[in-house]
């Protein structure tokens, strides 16, 4: 077995154990764990396809930021999972058939040889000059321009939207006023006084 | 397959040779930081073990690896003791990238720059984890001071990295170095200046070093996240810590001071007159040079007010670089020299 098989394969077991744990396990730090577990098993699987860009910008992104404010958050909070565990017997069915619907999908695709590219085929070995991240610059800021800017100012407005929607006016906090500190001279504070 | 077991051998001796030095490297940072502060406290240091005690840090090794750990009751066993492996390892891989000299380097890969920032960025779990898992109030405050600090600070440090990226035009270390070729004016820290400060800063924001060392304000909450460690398990993080400094003083001195350059380069008489040091050995001078600044803030400057610290990241820096970045893309579409000539 060539040993990029292997690394597939140990790297996408690795994921799907990870992904299976987030949902079972008990403690939901140790499932924010597992989630990151499962992006850096993501991520190695894309190093496969020689995509060094979006690998690293997947560990960059979800594990160094997203997932540190999630667990941030999961461990503040004192959670009781009781609740949350109710009806799952009841939801099940619904689940299995949700997912089977999903693998079927993805698989029915895989199977039906029109729908795929040649060069999806089997695994791309690219020359040694090959960069990822300028093809990938290429296509963002010239083929794809319009679209890209788009979706930045969609981004934009949906800051801009959750600001607005939690700012509840100026608190009337007891803040200092730095420049103002700076500026301060001898003369504000001290008062020498001769006898 | 016998060439791949070859390559695989040849790759784990190149990285014991970067991880090793380290180690040492990082043992007597320890004593040089005594030292130094000792001086400049005018006091003596520590004298006693060996000559001028410069056996001092092996007997702190020492002492570290026979005493005993300690796992609080009710802590979280497997990720307690995990911690500081989270911690020690992302200090420890990125030096896969680190250029030493044109040659001299584990990984040559495209996107060095955004490795080193991911890596870097990992090590915040370490330090999350540590101040969870003791199940004590104080390295819980410790841990959530130290998140919020390296989230904020990651953002100004990569603003900063991208207008290095913008005038290099290249992710990849060795082409930032090549493109700073020319003598100590075509370095990057001239065209770059206010870059360069804020990159520093946020380095020793990111090191969690004083002054910024809230994460362990020894007079407000002990130790920080690490309160509940005894022995070689705090010597992770001591060693991940120290580790840490030096890569953040190595990545300052190859985006900023040229990294391998020699600082004689278009100089007629010293340029040929120093030709025969290595490249390496003007790395280890530019970088010890930051080391030395680590150090020196630390003897100098009182430590940060929380609101503070939060300020100068989100309020100060993160405009600066903003605008420096739009001040730099002028520049480059100008061929400004003799930078972006």
């Amino acid at each position: 077995m060539p040993v990029e098989k292997v690394i597939f394969y140990c790297f996408a077991a690795l994921m799907l154990f990870a992904a299976f744990m987030v949902i079972t396990s008990r403690h939901p730090v140790r499932a924010v764990l597992f989630l990151v577990l499962s992006f850096i098993s993501a991520s190695a699987l894309w190093l496969l396809l020689e995509a060094e860009f979006l690998a690293i910008i997947l560990v960059l992104v979800y594990v160094g930021a997203v997932m540190v404010l999630f667990l941030f958050v999961v461990m503040m909070l004192n959670m009781n999972t009781a609740p949350l565990k109710e009806g799952f017997s009841r939801y099940l069915p619904l689940g299995i058939l949700i997912g089977v619907l999903f693998a079927g999908q993805v698989i029915w695709l895989l199977l039906d040889n029109q729908a795929l590219l040649p060069e999806w085929r089997s695994l791309q070995r690219h020359a040694a000059d090959y960069n990822n991240t300028e093809i990938l610059g290429r296509a963002l800021y010239s083929d794809y321009l319009y679209p890209f800017e788009i979706a930045g100012v969609i981004l934009l407005v949906a800051i801009v939207a959750a600001i607005a929607l939690t700012f509840r006016g100026t608190k009337s906090s007891r803040k200092q006023n730095i420049s103002e500190q700076v500026k301060v001279t001898k003369a504000d504070r001290l008062r020498i006084i001769k006898d | 397959m016998h060439e791949m077991i070859l390559t695989t051998l040849w790759t784990v001796v190149k990285i014991l040779c970067v991880v090793l030095p380290l180690f040492g490297a990082v043992a007597y940072l320890t004593f040089a930081e005594r030292k130094i502060i000792a001086y400049m406290q005018a006091r003596l240091g520590p004298n006693r073990v060996g000559p001028k005690g410069w056996l001092q840090p092996i007997a702190d090794v020492m002492k570290m690896f026979f005493k005993e750990v300690i796992i609080p009751t009710n802590a979280n066993r497997y990720l307690f003791l995990l911690a500081p492996i989270f911690a020690l390892a992302p200090a420890l891989a990125a030096w896969a990238v680190i250029p030493f000299s044109a040659t001299m380097v584990i990984a040559n890969i495209n996107a060095g720059v955004l490795y080193v920032l991911t890596i870097t960025s990992l090590g915040v779990y370490g330090i999350i984890i540590a101040g969870w898992a003791s199940n004590s109030k104080y390295a819980f405050l410790g841990a959530l001071r130290s998140s919020a600090q390296i989230i904020s600070y990651e953002i100004a440090m990569g603003f900063a990295l991208v207008g290095v990226l913008m005038a290099a035009g290249s992710l990849n270390l060795n082409q930032i170095i090549t493109a700073q070729q020319g003598g100590i004016i075509h370095w990057y820290w001239l065209p770059l200046f206010p870059l360069f400060i804020v990159h520093w800063i946020s380095a020793v924001a990111e090191t969690n070093r004083s002054p910024f060392d809230l994460a362990e304000g020894e007079s407000e909450i002990v130790a920080g996240f690490h309160v509940e460690y005894a022995g070689i398990s705090f010597g992770l993080f001591f060693l991940a810590e120290y580790a840490n400094m030096i890569l953040m003083a190595f990545l300052a001195a190859i985006f900023y001071l040229g990294g391998w350059l020699s600082p004689f380069q278009g100089i007629p008489v010293l340029e040929e007159f120093f030709a025969f040091v290595p490249g390496i050995v003007w790395l280890f001078i530019k970088a010890g040079f930051f080391i030395f600044l680590y150090l020196w803030f630390r003897a100098t400057f009182p430590r940060y007010r929380y609101d503070q610290l939060m300020r100068l990241g989100w309020k100060v820096f993160i405009p600066v670089t903003i605008v420096w970045l739009v001040v730099l893309a002028v520049a480059i579409k100008l061929d400004l020299g003799p930078w972006f000539a």
